[in-house]
């Protein structure tokens, strides 16, 4: 038996059928229609569920907020400085990892990407501990900002380059390693080589890995939750106790912030992740 | 007689794991010479160019350049430069850049950098391509950036690993004549390694030829084809028929032997013959003709056609002679009936004695 298509219509066009257009708007409704409606209604212009008129207030009021700006700097400070140290951790793990052998190599290989699996209330506790034990939470309480926040600090470089970790190590497994050898041979000295070579071919992972620890920190709330005090309070911890206490489209408004900064993160580190094109 | 440019000595390199790649090597290559290293793959030639290039080590022996032993020289040290098997143009930089490259490095100044850049794009006929990247580039371009990045360095030597081997036949056949050209045209002394043996004798002014990690003979394109000291050189250079042969007498120069395919009959040779030898006869020196060929001194045997191969310039005939084939090429002279041998067919198969060859080992 045979199905009747339409002309133009093959047999996998399943993109055509109606239902299947169906499906896929309601997939798409479900995923963003609370991300839509909170950012529709941080401008909302009071804080009910309805929609009132549109006003930037809710902005300008988050925006002159100590807490909240307080927060966000430091959820800022602490994704920068965490990316920069994760990110250069990372990259030396892929590079030892990818040009040397040594025993246990491959347990050690698992166990730089095991904090990718561990589940982040496990290494929210365990971190806590860690600090609670060496005196580190009491200590740093007392510090001029920021390092206040240097227990957070470290807690988001342990999780996040491993991550860059991976994302390097997989890019250095295209690496013709004839290239190396051409620019010694060439005259180069080792350091030469790696930064005129392999640098600028790592650059695009580092670039995006960077990125991805940058987001990964800006918006972790559970590791952040148990490694932060009263004085070093980030932006999505700060949220939480907002919500807590009730509606406020400051929230609303500061959460758009929050989502435009990792989106706009991400689609660069999507760009630079995409293969060059040729013949421009 | 000047000084070697490159003297390798007793070189060997074993891997761990046991692997003998190189096995006690002596060379000695002259300056201005076309050498090639040719062998089999797995015959350790890229292992020997790669430890003159420094990238890796002997584990004995001495490699000797332009008078200097090389031991404690790292690669980038080193007054030789390499075309790499995939080239390894770099694939972020233009093509202005890569060959560039080597000078920047070694801190020469920006303008004579730049000077000696367009005089080497020009040597590769690149010039107009200066400004592209490697992906937007073939690969017989790629090569010759490569081989521009290598020459910019005026280095002693350069070394040549597999450069053909990625092109297709007749950017090949091109290529080939270019290397001979750029060779005479620098007047530096190349080292290339390959498998293939057209191109070795093609190009080389010399050529070693190994085996197993061992050097089996090193000679001129003429003499490995017309003198080859051993079965194995005899056997990888070219198509060669070996008769197995006891010897029955031997006085001064001239040997007297007896083999199944073709009888009886004596043949000069300088080597000292043991009770058995090999007899190396190419199949363009064996003649074939329908009635008895007429001459004293030719070795003759009645042979029946077993296969005909037409590869238009000539044709490969195969013809069994007791059980055994001897290979024969006939030259297709002639447009109306081309070689004019078919299968099934008896003919006489006829060779000078001095054409043929008496190895020993």
């Amino acid at each position: 038996m045979s199905v009747n298509l339409k002309p133009g219509q093959g047999p996998l066009d399943y993109a055509r059928r109606p239902w299947i257009i169906a499906l896929f708007a309601a997939v798409l409704l479900f995923l963003y229609a609370p991300i839509a409606s909170l950012i529709v209604f941080s401008f909302n212009v009071d804080k009910s569920g309805v929609w009132h008129g549109f006003t930037f207030m809710n902005y300008v009021k988050a925006w002159h907020n100590e807490q909240i700006f307080y927060a966000l700097s430091n959820s800022l400070t602490i994704a920068l400085i965490s990316t920069f140290f994760s990110t250069i951790l990372g990259a030396m793990t892929a590079l030892t990892l990818w040009r040397f052998k040594f025993p246990f190599k491959n347990a050690y290989e698992g166990f730089v990407a095991l904090p990718i699996v561990v589940p982040e209330i496990c290494m929210g506790i365990s971190l806590s501990m860690f600090f609670s034990y060496t005196g580190m939470m009491g200590a740093v309480r007392d510090w001029v900002w920021p390092l206040n926040l240097i227990n957070i600090i470290f807690a988001h470089i342990a999780f996040s380059f491993p991550f860059v970790a991976v994302v390097v190590r997989s890019r250095l497994v295209g690496f013709n390693r004839q290239l190396e050898e051409a620019s010694k041979d060439l005259g180069a000295t080792e350091l030469q080589t790696f930064m005129n070579v392999l640098v600028p071919f790592m650059a695009p992972a580092l670039v995006a890995s960077a990125l991805l620890a940058f987001t990964l920190s800006l918006d972790d709330f559970v590791i952040t939750l148990f490694t932060s005090g009263p004085g070093s309070v980030t932006f999505p911890v700060k949220i939480y106790g907002m919500v807590k206490r009730g509606v406020d489209m400051q929230i609303n408004a500061a959460s758009t912030v929050l989502i435009v900064i990792t989106l706009a993160a991400t689609l660069i580190a999507m760009k630079m992740q995409a293969p060059e094109k040729s013949g421009h | 007689m000047t000084e070697p440019i490159i003297s390798i000595r007793n070189v060997s390199k074993r891997f761990a794991g046991g692997v003998t790649a190189v096995d006690n090597v002596s060379i000695d290559i002259e300056q201005n010479e076309f050498f090639a290293l040719l062998g089999p793959s797995g015959c350790g030639k890229t292992t020997l160019l790669r430890m003159i290039s420094g990238l890796e080590t002997p584990t004995e022996g001495q490699i000797i350049i332009g008078g200097q032993d090389m031991a404690f020289t790292p690669p980038n040290l080193r007054p030789t430069n390499m075309v790499f098997q995939s080239y390894a143009v770099f694939p972020h930089m233009t093509v202005e850049q890569n060959v560039g490259y080597g000078l920047k490095v070694t801190g020469v100044a920006a303008d004579e950098t730049k000077r000696r850049v367009v005089e080497a794009l020009e040597m590769v006929k690149l010039s107009h391509l200066a400004a592209r990247k490697p992906d937007q580039m073939s690969g017989g371009q790629r090569q010759r950036v490569a081989l521009a990045r290598a020459l910019v360095k005026r280095p002693k030597v350069l070394l040549l690993d597999e450069p053909l081997s990625a092109l297709d036949a007749k950017l090949r056949d091109d290529m080939r004549m270019e290397l001979t050209r750029l060779q005479e045209t620098v007047g530096i002394t190349f080292i290339i390694v390959t498998h293939d043996q057209d191109e070795a004798l093609s190009m080389a002014s010399r050529i070693a030829v190994m085996d197993k990690g061992a050097v089996a003979q090193i000679a001129t394109p003429a003499e490995l084809y017309e003198h080859p000291s051993n079965k194995f050189v005899a056997d990888f250079i070219g198509k060669v028929n070996l008769l197995d042969a006891s010897v029955i007498s031997q006085k001064g120069k001239t040997v007297t032997c007896n083999t199944k395919m073709v009888g009886k009959f004596a043949i000069d040779t300088d080597k000292t013959c043991g009770s058995t030898a090999t007899i190396a006869i190419r199949p363009e020196k064996l003649k074939l003709s329908t009635a008895e060929p007429k001459g004293a001194s030719l070795v003759k045997t009645k042979a029946m056609v077993r296969d005909v191969a037409y590869y238009g310039d000539t044709s490969h005939v195969i013809a069994d002679v007791g059980g055994h084939d001897l290979e024969i090429n006939v030259q297709n002279d002639s447009r109306t009936g081309g070689s004019g041998v078919e299968r099934g067919q008896k003919l006489w198969v006829s060779f000078n004695p001095h054409d043929a060859l008496v190895l020993t080992e």
